[in-house]
């Protein structure tokens, strides 16, 4: 089959990728683009593991074809963090509040808090915990998850 | 999965040309939340995928004097936030609000829901129960259905290789109806519903005027609870006629055994879930 040429522009930065089109969006940010953070865990897009926002909304990168993110601004948790050395509202309350054990679900936890921030900055401890219902933690049991999320509110 | 050519054409005269052409050669690809994991778990096999994801005419909510217009492309998550779904058919903003999570509602649409056919879905019975339409158009015409009649079977919706679904209608309703969608969800939030009711009625001096149900998962096909409708339309409203009418749906559901529970058990959820529902729209 034809590959297809496709331009992303990833945590601020222009790429053109060459890819055959069942590459999965995850699979494209990992290996084509070497941005590793992305995990993915289900392979079904219900955990969450995956998550990044396209054009300024949360996907399920699983279940993205990479040739459907043509065109697309897409941040992933490599481009949370403001700048070299310097942490991310959310990131630091992680670490403040103890949001994380393994980690493995957290790149995916700080993505989806992000997007929730940007649509909505003052949210309800009810709201983040209905957002947020799309990553899911074997470690933690959610608590310090929502509550470094809270804590990151208005910051 | 196996690879296959990826098309993005940017007329809807090339979709249907190409639909009309290669017919079971191809697939139509909207948000990809059912189709890819489909194509990865290869239950499904394309030789060629064309994405709609240029094709500015399928996509937007319209306010009509004949009701609701939601283009094929629009996303769940759309129609879940707009605030004037939300004021005049509530029941339809809740509907999508109830699927899985935040991030496949961003990416789900309104077509790509109904033509996934999963019987299992919350879409399709809040549309029975608003009576909505599909329109669907192919190179040779078009044609429109009630949505009740949309389903042949289990992820077989009734749609020709070489048509489209280009929008979904939610006729206009009567002024003081009310409306409520239940999803018995005894896993999780995000899950299928074990069984789900979305009753639409009017009720008037005690009588009830108009009255349309809609079942999901409760066999292979949404189902429209007519005979529990027939038991309450143009009657006055009381308990035991609730409790009758809620006890006629074990004749029309063939709910499955699964991990969600067996099927004896959800037909008497089904029954339980209706009463719920009929008490709050037709009480008070």
């Amino acid at each position: 089959m034809p590959k297809a040429d496709i331009r992303l522009k990833v945590n601020g930065k222009s790429h053109r990728v060459e890819v055959e089109p069942r590459r999965l969006l995850v699979d494209c940010l990992r290996y084509d683009l070497g941005l590793t953070g992305t995990k993915e865990g289900c392979s079904m897009g219900i955990c969450g593991a995956c998550t990044v926002i396209m054009n300024g909304k949360t996907v399920a990168s699983c279940l993205t074809l990479a040739v459907q993110a043509d065109g697309a601004e897409i941040t992933t948790i490599e481009g949370i963090a403001p700048g070299e050395g310097k942490l991310h509202p959310l990131q630091q309350a992680f670490i403040d509040k103890g949001g994380f054990q393994c980690g493995i679900c957290t790149p995916g936890q700080i993505v989806a808090a992000k997007a929730l921030l940007d649509y909505n900055p003052k949210p309800t401890k009810e709201e983040v915990r209905e957002w947020m219902m799309g990553n899911l933690c074997r470690c933690t049991g959610y608590y310090k998850i929502i509550d470094s999320i809270v804590a990151a509110i208005g910051k | 999965m196996r690879d296959f050519e990826y098309l993005t054409p940017n007329t809807l005269k090339e979709v249907l040309d190409i639909l009309d052409s290669k017919r079971d050669e191809v697939r139509v690809v909207a948000g990809g939340t059912s189709i890819v994991p489909m194509l990865k778990q290869r239950l499904v096999a394309a030789d060629t995928l064309v994405s709609l994801q240029n094709i500015k005419d399928l996509k937007g909510i319209r306010f009509a004097t004949d009701g609701l217009h939601l283009g094929a492309t629009t996303t769940h998550r759309e129609v879940e936030i707009s605030p004037q779904v939300k004021k005049e058919y509530p029941l339809i903003a809740e509907s999508y609000s109830k699927v899985a999570t935040v991030k496949i509602r961003n990416s789900a649409t309104v077509a790509g829901q109904l033509v996934q056919a999963d019987p299992y879905q919350d879409g399709a019975p809040c549309h029975i129960a608003m009576n909505s339409k599909v329109n669907i158009i192919s190179k040779g015409g078009k044609r429109t259905v009630d949505v009740e009649d949309f389903f042949a079977d289990y992820y077989m919706a009734k749609l020709e290789p070489n048509e489209l679904v280009s929008e979904v209608v939610v006729p206009k309703q009567p002024a003081n109806l009310k409306t409520v969608y239940l999803k018995f969800l005894p896993r999780t939030e995000d899950d299928y519903a074990t069984v789900s009711v979305a009753v639409a009625a009017a009720v008037e001096g005690g009588i009830c005027k108009h009255i349309r149900i809609g079942l999901g998962s409760v066999g292979a096909t949404p189902v429209r609870a007519t005979a529990a409708e027939k038991e309450l339309l143009g009657k006055k409203v009381t308990k035991d006629l609730i409790e009758k009418a809620a006890a006629t749906v074990k004749d029309q559901i063939s709910p499955l055994d699964d991990f969600r529970g067996s099927g004896a058990y959800k037909s008497d959820m089904a029954v339980v879930f209706l009463r719920r529902a009929l008490e709050k729209v037709l009480e008070g």
